[in-house]
């Protein structure tokens, strides 16, 4: 088990480049409440940004997903979240493969 | 209630929240463990990587382009351009830190993997964000990480391919789920559908970091021209 010099450089650098990225808004907006249309807009960042993660996934890739996704949906608020992940895995997993022989 | 065990008891309900996706990226970590060892990488250097730079796609792409010797400026610059969607996720997390000393700010922000924040702005709808809360999520989730990620390069490829099994819909259902919880009516509607379609169409049209900071981008802008019409 060792560690080569130039991947312990790879490694630092990498780490300082994620740090950048999540230390940077943070520096740049501070603590203060923002108002007006930058409020809006970095009210509506969470949402925004989780939406783009799964839309491809939801919408592009395929029947299975998107009806998976539509189960999902259908079980969110009515039980715990634990449950509501194993019926989208449990859905995605079943209708992938039933799709796939079918 | 004496303070100290309201600050016990919420580090708890942290860790609690942090167990779905804890879970959901155990797969994960198994395979980039046993991938980054194909790549040429130690079992140490996977341990180091996963303690140090704690972001499971810029991980993945790392190892993706990986060789030896390592090539340094690709390699950091390729993590910039993965993360850079954490510039505007800090963004929108720093107004919610007012609970936070300021000695604690960089060690939270080092924490700030796409799910503790996730779960971290759901916190922060209805509760005031308390460190203790936030380092709740996040040390249990960073402890999962790396062991997951080092029992991977020990072991070896344990689970060959997770989209067989389905796992990585577990990111898509812990996302309806917060989505759900941050429904805010016809204003998430316009937003979601312009982060949905920007989000779709860049995938479709660039390579893969690019599409979740247009879709970003598209939903931010949109929830900011959209202010002026409900102003009176």
């Amino acid at each position: 088990m060792s560690i080569d010099p130039w991947t312990l450089a790879a490694i630092l650098a990498m780490a300082a480049a994620t740090y950048l990225t999540r230390i940077l808004g943070v520096w740049v907006v501070g603590t203060r409440t923002p108002t007006g249309r930058l409020a809006a807009a970095l009210d509506a960042v969470p949402g925004a940004v989780l939406v783009a993660v799964i839309a491809p996934t939801v919408l592009a890739t395929g029947v299975a997903e998107t009806v998976a996704a539509g189960i999902t949906a259908l079980v969110v608020g009515r039980v715990p979240m634990v449950v509501a992940v194993g019926v989208g895995v449990t859905a995605a997993a079943l209708l992938r493969s039933l799709l796939a022989s079918g | 209630m004496p303070p100290d065990s309201v600050c016990v008891m919420s580090l708890r309900d942290g860790a609690f929240d942090a167990i779905p996706v804890s879970l959901a990226v155990a797969p994960f970590g198994l395979v980039l463990g046993a991938l980054a060892v194909q790549a040429g990488l130690s079992p140490a250097e996977v341990g180091l990587m996963s303690a140090l730079v704690f972001a499971g796609s810029a991980q993945f792409v790392a190892v993706d382009l990986w060789q030896t010797p390592a090539p340094v400026g690709v390699l950091a610059l390729t993590a910039l351009l993965v993360n850079l969607r954490h510039v505007l996720m800090g963004a929108a997390l720093s107004p919610k830190l007012g609970a936070f000393p300021p000695r604690l700010t960089a060690p939270a922000v080092f924490l700030m993997a796409d799910e503790i924040w996730a779960l971290g702005m759901r916190r922060a709808i209805d509760r005031t964000l308390t460190p203790s809360y936030w380092f709740g999520l996040g040390l249990l989730f960073y402890a999962n990480w790396f062991l997951w990620t080092l029992a991977g390069a020990l072991v070896g490829a344990v689970i060959d391919d997770p989209l067989r099994w389905g796992f990585d819909f577990a990111f898509v259902a812990v996302f309806l789920v917060l989505l759900a919880g941050m429904w805010r009516g016809r204003t998430s509607v316009v937003v979601w559908s312009a982060s949905a379609f920007a989000a779709v169409g860049a995938h479709q049209l660039l390579p893969p970091p690019w599409y979740v900071l247009i879709g970003a981008l598209a939903g931010m802008a949109v929830a900011a021209i959209s202010v002026d019409r409900t102003a009176p």
